[in-house]
């Protein structure tokens, strides 16, 4: 039980998969203008990472180490996780067509987010069990999901606040994701994994 | 300061600005000689513009009515002296915006005969609704400056079963002293004016709010008040903005004004001093509202002081009695914290003008603004308890709506966060800015709504037009072959003429 | 070899079927937004915005086609409400710069022709065959379509002049650096 706590903290805080691993830059910065805006990116990035990684567990065990297919394993990945963006965007535009308006574009590029295939190939990597597996990228994508609330946060601070116009826009967003970055490496203290 | 402040028992709101209000509220009030031309706006209160009722070259005398109340929340305009209708024209507004507004000009016989007045010898005797009545018919309304009809709150207050009246002898704002005068010097009509308004709302008594800055004039009102013990003079301390009702209210009764409430709903009815001298007047008297005292002051005047003057009379002339030493920086009327910036001195003073203040260069300096720094000074200072800082943040990059939801509707536009601020940002033009313009967008949300139930009705006019023409046209082929069917059949030709004169008649 | 292929085909087919019954029970009937952005336009259908009516601007708007700020009578509050309903950011400085517009009818040269009554999309011009029209101020909605119908010009837009009610103080100028 302690390790897996720890593990979870692990793959939500110290090694959070935006300010650790650096991987999702594309959906931190693109959709974190606003906190509702994230928070829905979170929820579905969440639900697809977890989804996926249950899904690519038994890819990874009953079928390419099974009959040694290893090298197929980021085309059946991709294969799995594009599926899992359909469903959750065909979910999204049903139940909530504003949120689905306010992700545009990034929604079905959740596909794309390297945050999803990196989760399931540290998985393989990591060759846990299905349990503890699920419970790896349940936490990571909450990870993800904490990181882009924080920031979209920050950021609609920072569309207050009188920003030197060479700064103004991205340029400070990038300053302040760096600092978020710095803040999540006191994490380190607490947790290793 | 806060931690002092509870054991002072002072209100932690609020700010404490030098009140620069003497030596002018010392000099003895001087009475402005008859000017030989008024200028009296048809718009000088809250509500619709008084509607003239006199024809140019018409023959008046003071205090007859010149322009008539339009509308529930109106009130009618007299005339503030003797003479002839000049002209019946536009004037620049004392408004910051300087547009024009319409006026009724009026050339001065010289001799200041009053009109027939018919006082009420024993007015608390009448029905409390005579006092509103006569109130209204005298065009009363707020002399604190919000120039809002008196006799509408007096109608409010009988209906909301108010208990106590508070009367306003607060006046916070620095330089101004008009209703420090009156109370020094008509402390007998304020009192009796206050038992008028008590008698007309129902309110079992009265509490007198004065600044404790002005002893003068808590020592009269209290000689005045001596034989009512329903009228209590109660110092309060000086602090701004101590005159703004919710404040007043609160430092009294200790009962807070709910956001979006109206005053009379916590059972208290504001009404300021010099307000209630003019209930007094209309009411004993008869005299409508025509005239009032304007104090001038302001580091370019060379006399300051408190002058008793006719409505309408053009403030140039009013500096030119008192004199000026320069040529001033700055004008405002009202005071220095929420009063209007006036664009130049051809504009007359009206029912709401409490003060003309001509600033000198020293006075009039505005530091150019800085960045905020989110001390927080502001938000310490606020009376409403705003967040002035995270509002002006967001109307700054035209959230309006982010502004909206920090209760931007609840500011006063009192500018205690704009004085406090080191950074010297114009918090109050920002607000002022924001309220303008989220009415405007309001406005064209009403006018959009209008717009649709109009073209609505136009589409379904058109289709019943359609129909009915359709209608029409299937009515008349069907008897034109009824009528074919008849010639053919000559035997029942008649009894079908006879069907047709009957559906006619029909 | 034939493993693999076969293996990704399997995969490929499971998927694409449960994509497919998904589809099914998660299909949208109608853009819901459509119906929500046509309540906001005015519906005087005066054609301004280059489509033929309210409703089939809204069609473009959802689509993405058109520009929120397509409405010239729906002035700012309109665009505004569109931008925050379809989640976009928009340059409001741009919209309405020679501000809000109404016609007005020259009595000296209108024949009473009759031809602007009937393309008034809010019938806002009063009058009969033959006698001088007019328009009702609080009525127009400053579409100008009657302006191009009248034979005569008498019909003109006028700038609505700004009132003491109407006027608002100007964003303070240390705002905008």
């Amino acid at each position: 039980m302690k390790e897996f706590a720890l593990m979870m903290i692990g793959a939500a805080l110290v090694n959070n998969v935006i300010l650790a691993r650096f991987l999702g830059l594309c959906s931190f910065m693109g959709v974190t203008t606003r906190v509702d805006t994230a928070a829905g990116m979170g929820l579905a990035t969440t639900f697809v990472i977890t989804v996926s990684s249950m899904a690519d567990w038994a890819v990874q065990t009953y079928l390419l180490n099974a009959y040694g297919l290893g090298f197929l394993r980021t085309v059946t990945f991709i294969l799995v996780i594009a599926s899992a963006v359909q469903f959750t965007e065909m979910t999204i535009k049903k139940v909530s067509p504003s949120l689905f308006q306010m992700l545009g574009i990034y929604l079905p590029l959740i596909t794309t987010n390297c945050a999803v295939l990196g989760v399931a190939l540290l998985l393989v990597e990591g060759r846990m069990g299905f349990l503890a597996s699920t419970m790896f990228a349940f936490a990571s994508s909450v990870g993800y999901s904490l990181v882009m609330i924080i920031f979209a946060g920050l950021r609609e601070r920072l569309v207050l606040a009188n920003v030197p116009r060479l700064f103004a826009g991205p340029p400070i967003a990038f300053i302040v994701a760096g600092m978020l970055a710095m803040a999540f490496m006191g994490f380190s203290g607490i947790a290793t994994s | 300061m806060g931690f002092l402040d509870h054991f002072l028992k002072a209100p932690s709101w609020g700010v404490h600005p030098a009140d620069h209000k003497r030596p002018a509220a010392d000099a003895p009030l001087r009475i402005f000689p008859s000017p030989a031309r008024v200028f009296m706006p048809l718009h000088q209160h809250v509500g619709g513009v008084a509607r003239p009722i006199v024809l140019v070259g018409q023959k008046v005398r003071k205090g007859e009515l010149i322009a008539e109340a339009q509308g529930n929340i109106s009130a009618p305009i007299h005339a503030p002296l003797s003479g002839t209708i000049a002209a019946v024209g536009e004037v620049t507004a004392p408004h910051p915006s300087g547009l024009p507004f319409k006026a009724i000009t009026i050339d001065s016989d010289g001799r200041n005969l009053w009109a027939d007045v018919e006082p009420l010898a024993d007015p608390f005797s009448v029905a409390p609704e005579e006092i509103a009545r006569r109130s209204a018919q005298a065009g009363v309304v707020g002399l604190g400056g919000a120039t809002f009809p008196s006799a509408v709150k007096f109608a409010l207050g009988k209906r909301l079963k108010v208990e106590t009246l508070i009367v306003n002898g607060g006046e916070c704002e620095p330089y101004l002293s008009s209703d420090d005068r009156i109370m020094r010097d008509f402390a007998d009509q304020v009192v009796d004016g206050a038992r008028l308004v008590m008698h007309a709302i129902g309110a079992k008594d009265a509490l007198v709010g004065i600044e404790d800055n002005k002893p003068e004039a808590i020592a009269a009102m209290r000689v005045a008040a001596a034989p009512y013990p329903e009228v209590k003079i109660c110092p309060v301390p000086a602090r701004y903005p101590m005159g703004s009702d919710k404040q007043l209210i609160q430092t009294l009764t200790g009962k807070e004004v709910p956001s979006d409430a109206r005053a009379a709903e916590v059972g208290v009815l504001v009404h300021n001093v010099s307000t209630c001298a003019a209930v007094h007047k209309a009411i004993r008297l008869g005299q409508p509202l025509v005239e009032r005292i304007v104090t001038l002051n302001g580091g370019a005047i060379a006399a300051p002081g408190n002058i008793y003057a006719p409505l309408g009379t053009m403030i140039g002339e009013l500096l030119a009695f008192v004199g000026m030493k320069e040529a001033p920086s700055r004008l405002i009327l009202g005071g220095p914290m929420m009063g209007t910036p006036l664009l130049h001195d051809r504009i007359p003073i009206v029912k709401g003008a409490s003060g003309i203040l001509a600033f000198n260069a020293a006075e009039a300096f505005v530091p150019e603004a800085g960045p905020c720094i989110r001390c927080g000074n502001c938000s310490k200072a606020c009376p409403m308890g705003l967040l002035p800082l995270e509002m002006a943040a967001r109307i700054r990059i035209g959230d309006l709506e982010g502004a909206a939801a920090f209760a931007l509707s609840d500011c006063i536009s009192c500018g205690c966060c704009a004085y406090v601020c080191p950074s010297h940002i114009p918090l109050v033009q920002y607000f002022s800015h924001a309220k303008g313009e989220l009415t405007a967008a309001e406005r064209s949300r009403l006018r959009t709504d209008a717009t649709k139930r109009l073209a609505e009705a136009k589409a379904a006019r058109i289709e019943r037009e359609n129909r009915e023409k359709a209608e029409a046209a299937a009515r008349r082929k069907a008897e034109r072959e009824a009528a074919k069917a008849a010639a053919a059949q000559p035997g029942s030709a008649a009894s079908a003429a006879v069907e047709k004169t009957e559906g006619a008649s029909a | 070899m034939l493993m693999s292929v076969g293996s990704l085909a399997v995969m490929g087919l499971t998927l694409g079927s449960v994509l497919g019954v998904a589809s099914r029970y998660l299909a949208v009937e109608a853009d819901p937004i459509e119906a929500e952005l046509q309540a906001m336009l005015p519906g005087s259908q005066c054609g301004q915005c280059g489509y033929v009516g309210c409703a089939q601007a809204a069609a473009a708007l959802a689509k993405g086609e058109a520009a929120v700020t397509l409405c010239p009578p729906g002035g700012k509050a309109t665009a505004e409400a569109l931008a925050a309903r379809l989640g976009v950011k928009v340059d409001l400085s741009k919209v309405s710069d020679k501000g809000p517009e109404i016609a007005e009818v020259t009595e000296e040269i209108c024949i009473g022709c009759c031809r602007c009554m009937k393309v008034c999309p809010t019938d806002a011009i009063v009058g009969a065959a033959k006698q001088i029209h007019n328009v009702i101020r609080e009525a127009c909605t400053g579409c100008s379509s009657c302006v191009e119908v009248c034979p005569t010009e008498a019909l003109g837009m006028m700038p609505i002049a700004v009132t003491l009610q109407h006027w608002t103080w100007p964003k303070p100028a240390s705002a905008h650096h």
